[in-house]
């Protein structure tokens, strides 16, 4: 599948990094439901070093979408909250 | 319900859908989205250049306060050879503070730096896309139909479309921040301009150095009226003190330093 990490590019991850990726996803989703931004900053940091270390990092030149997206690592839950929230925030 | 990895990936793919189903010639679209991408290249790049712009103006004022900071270093020794510890005191106090300051400036540029860097990796991505995506564009208006364009174009166009929020919410990102930060750039040029500090022409003085000043001057009448005093008694004009020794001068009875040798 491929990730992209906003800020950083995309990466190609294999099924088996997905699925620990998914078991964090949802302590991320429950953190930004909750407002936690402590755990939100844990599950998210875990997750882009995951993603890096595993990942393979595509050429930048690459044109195709990706499958799933994650946000920056110095995104607060309030930023990710305004980008779920209304997609017209998204620029470009 | 999706997680939120998925969340985001859809969002971002609704906003390129939503381009996509407007066009009447799927065609047309490629040319508006390759105008799009170059305005935003421009814009990446203008962003690039601003944050340059106010990680200097840090750099500066971090310099000026440390100026001032020595200075102040300065005028509190200065007091102290004076027997003025409160002065000394208060020199200090506001060395401090503006120690404080500094450090806070270099977080700042710290901050700022990241965002740089960021901008410009941001630029570089974006760049290479850009190229890919005009190459694909002119193959696929010159292969093929409206109606076959319409399968292809969707595949390149999210992918860019993709790239494209991206970069603009980095931009965005880096806009708030610069902003945040130029308030408080702001704040620091007000207090450097201010009569607590002397600003960097050296026009100023400030109410320490003026304090400094006062007694060295008094000092120096001191010195003179000491020397006087010996004139008249002796009858005779002894040579005058050298000029510009105000300051210098640490005995607090300077007449007592004038003695001279009647015979």
């Amino acid at each position: 599948m491929i990730i992209r990490l906003l800020g950083q590019g995309q990466f190609d991850v294999s099924e088996e990094t997905v699925a620990a990726l998914n078991e964090l996803d949802a302590a991320l989703q429950a953190a930004v439901d909750r407002g936690d931004e402590l755990a939100f900053r844990q599950a998210l940091g875990e997750m882009l070093v995951l993603v890096q270390e595993r990942g393979h990092r595509l050429p930048d030149d690459y044109l195709g979408p990706s499958d799933l997206v994650l946000p920056p690592a110095d995104a607060t839950v309030e930023e990710v909250r305004a980008l779920l929230g209304e997609e017209g925030l998204i620029p470009g | 319900m999706a997680g939120l990895m998925k969340r985001m990936s859809l969002i971002f793919r609704a906003k390129a859908n939503k381009v996509l189903d407007r066009a009447e010639d799927p065609r047309e679209t490629l040319d508006y989205s390759y105008t799009k991408q170059l305005e935003l290249l421009q814009k990446v790049r203008r962003g690039v250049a601003d944050v340059t712009t106010s990680r200097k103006r840090l750099e500066l004022q971090a310099q000026q306060l440390q100026q001032q900071v020595e200075k102040l270093d300065n005028q509190a020794r200065a007091a102290l050879a004076q027997g003025r510890e409160d002065l000394a005191r208060e020199a200090l106090t506001r060395k401090s503070a503006l120690q404080n300051q500094i450090a806070d400036l270099q977080a700042q540029h710290a901050n700022l730096q990241a965002e740089e860097e960021k901008l410009t990796l941001a630029a570089q991505r974006l760049q290479a896309k850009v190229d890919a995506f005009r190459l694909k564009k002119e193959t696929i208006k010159a292969t093929y139909t409206a109606a076959e364009a319409q399968t292809r174009i969707g595949e390149a166009f999210s992918g860019i479309s993709e790239e494209m929020g991206d970069v603009g919410l980095a931009i965005q990102r880096a806009e708030d921040k610069t902003q945040a930060m130029q308030a408080r750039a702001s704040a620091i040029d007000e207090l450097l301009a201010s009569g607590a500090l002397e600003d960097v022409t050296g026009t100023t003085k400030d109410d320490i150095q003026a304090e400094l000043d006062r007694m060295a001057s008094t000092n120096q009448v001191e010195l003179e009226l000491a020397r006087m005093k010996n004139e008249l008694s002796a009858g005779k004009p002894t040579p005058a003190l050298g000029a510009g020794s105000g300051g210098e001068a640490g005995s607090a009875s300077p007449a007592a330093s004038e003695t001279e040798g009647s015979v």
